[in-house]
């Protein structure tokens, strides 16, 4: 068998050598990560449609019209028109607000808890521990959309409400991998050259160990956006998320849903391929994020 | 082990009673009861009247001894009375209870039956295209909302047959039954597939890594032996544990799935009371699935030993 002569050229360039700029870093990363790249792509999407909604939208999302009730795609309607006329597109459009702001408003305010109960946990240890860890085992025995229903319910249907009943599942989670770190960084050798020098425990925790733990708190993060989403789409598909006018994409499939299977297949179509693309997104970047930071993952 | 299954045992016990607190607080820490709901649509109020009804329901009791009378009931296994239909909770829950478990047992087989052979394909065929496009298919699993990909298939059954496969009356007998679970199961068991096939890809992939598989390849193991003779033992393993996660990811897909194809089953009926607000059953069917799936995770944990011999619990 011959032995095939190593180009040195082609190895480094696959590898990252010499690649300089910021863009020329990014373009790397991307060759590197494709489906990530595709991720990010459909993520920005959705930020930019969610922020620019006012503008790009080509109808007032809530506006009713008895006369085009539930009329086809075309025409005056590029997606068709739900049962009250309002135009689908822009529902849509404006749908992708809402699941960016419950998406990343619950992630962000589930993953601050976790972290603040998961960073306390592990650092002070004792009773505390003991019974953050209990409760924690109790939460992760409910599944989180029997959770976040039963949360829902309890709470109300409203915007902040359906953040706060998606970010509570979030926070056991969460809470649970920050510990688990911070259990391992407090013997590492820095956390002990910290205390030789007299700094105070909280100081420790705040400076040393908390910034060691924004990698696996970045992979969790974008891990549980695409959760987020998805859980806000049952939610309110069964009627317990986000209430009316709002165009939330899982109300939109909600209740006559079965019905317009027969009658109106655009309004079961469309907003499906919005959540779907969303979460599937999410999850992508997901992968590529975990991938980057955390090589011992890598799948 | 004995020791160790008491000590689970007690744990799981802990476990369960501090979530069956848990549950109740939180379905009582918010203005608003069945009272409130009925006299709210009636429109009218009458205030000696709904204080009336409180006190039939209970509802006026502090809300320690209401506790009290719920958990020493369900020990009894009284689980008290639906507010809606003023039925005994545990005839309402007991007839749907394994309308869901043959729907959960289809989805988790079809899930195992695609997920653990694809699985095993793409961490074989590792970044070949076939690899990527496995990888996209299960993402989308995981991506594609339950209920959005069981409307889609009763979509498909109008566009083909003129019909939609909907649960109206009790199946007559156990073919129809099949066919008719079928259904919603594979839609259910499509995203716990892909959940499956992640994990059996990465934990393939890991023991593809070992030494002892170098050790088979370089002794001139055919590719078959080694994927298939040395590593997929091993592989399967850790993806027998993810069956106890697996229980609650069914659990959630089941009630979207069972809301879209209108069937009676337990996760249908959570949502149904969790919108009246029927504490009775939404706190004994909340309790209910904890059980499932602590025990499931418990049941996990000890078939782990007796599949894997270096793993002992003390």
């Amino acid at each position: 068998m011959a032995i095939k002569p190593i180009d040195h050229a082609a190895e480094l360039s696959k590898a990252g050598a010499g690649v300089e700029s910021r863009l020329g870093k990014a373009w790397f990363l991307a060759k590197s990560y494709p489906l990530g790249a595709v991720g990010l792509f459909l993520f920005l999407g959705l930020l930019f449609t969610g922020i620019f909604a006012d503008v790009l939208a080509p109808m007032d999302p809530v506006k009713t019209n008895a006369d085009t009730s539930l009329q086809g795609p075309g025409g005056q309607h590029m997606l068709g028109a739900d049962m009250m006329g309002r135009d689908l597109l822009s529902r849509i459009i404006h749908g992708a607000r809402i699941s960016l702001a419950v998406g990343l408003g619950s992630t962000i305010l589930g993953c601050s808890f976790g972290v603040i109960i998961g960073l306390a946990s592990g650092y002070l240890l004792g009773w505390f521990d003991l019974i953050t860890q209990r409760i924690i085992d109790i939460m992760q025995a409910l599944p989180l959309l029997v959770m976040a229903l039963v949360m829902a319910a309890s709470l109300g249907p409203s915007l902040e409400n359906t953040v706060i009943a998606i970010s509570i599942p979030l926070v056991p989670h969460v809470a649970r991998v920050i510990r688990s770190n911070t259990l391992s960084l407090r013997e590492m050798p820095f956390v002990e050259a910290a205390k030789a020098i007299g700094m105070s425990e909280t100081r420790i925790a705040v400076k040393h160990v908390l910034p060691n733990t924004l990698a696996p708190l970045i992979v969790l993060a974008t891990a549980q956006l695409g959760a987020a989403i998805l859980t806000e789409a049952s939610l309110s598909f069964l009627g317990l998320g986000i209430p009316e006018p709002h165009p939330s994409w899982g109300r939109m499939l909600s209740e006559s849903a079965a019905e317009y299977v027969r009658t109106a297949p655009w309004l079961v179509i469309f907003p499906g391929i919005a959540i779907s693309l969303a979460v599937f997104g999410a999850n992508l970047l997901g992968d590529a994020v975990r991938d980057i930071l955390d090589p011992r993952q890598r799948s | 082990m004995v020791a160790y299954i008491v000590r689970r045992t007690l744990l799981m016990a802990v476990t369960l009673i501090g979530m069956s607190i848990i549950i109740f607080a939180l379905l009582r820490l918010v203005p608003g009861n069945i009272a409130d709901i009925l006299f709210d649509s009636a429109g009218f109020v009458d205030p000696a009247e709904k204080a009336a009804l409180e006190d039939e329901l209970g509802l006026s009791d502090p809300i320690p001894l209401q506790y009290w009378h719920w958990i020493s009931g369900l020990l009894q296994g009284d689980l008290g009375f639906s507010y809606v239909s003023e039925l005994p909770a545990i005839d309402e829950i007991a007839p749907r209870i394994p309308i869901t478990a043959k729907l959960a047992a289809l989805a988790l087989f079809f899930s195992v039956l695609f997920g653990l052979p694809l699985g095993v394909i793409s961490a074989v065929k590792q970044n070949t295209p076939l690899d990527y496009f496995l990888r996209v298919i299960s993402l989308s699993g995981l991506s594609l909302p339950s209920f959005w990909l069981a409307l889609l298939i009763l979509m498909a059954f109008v566009t083909w047959f003129g019909t939609i496969p909907i649960y109206t009356d009790p199946p007559d007998n156990l073919w129809d039954e099949l066919l008719l679970y079928s259904i919603p199961a594979a839609a259910v068991g499509f995203r716990s597939s892909a959940l499956i096939m992640r994990l059996t890809r990465s934990s393939m992939l890991e023991v593809l890594r070992q030494d002892y598989i170098r050790t088979a390849k370089a002794k001139g193991a055919s590719d078959r032996s080694v994927n298939y003779g040395h590593a997929l033992g091993n592989a399967v393993l850790p993806v027998v544990t993810i069956i106890g996660i697996e229980a609650a990811f069914l659990i959630g897909g089941l009630i979207v799935t069972e809301t879209v194809f209108n069937i009676p089953g337990i996760a249908r009926f959570l949502v149904e009371a969790i919108q009246w607000r029927d504490y009775p059953i939404v706190q004994n069917l909340v309790m209910f699935i904890g059980v499932i799936v602590v025990l499931t995770n418990f049941l996990v944990d000890l078939l782990y030993v007796s599949l894997d011999p270096r793993i002992k619990y003390e």
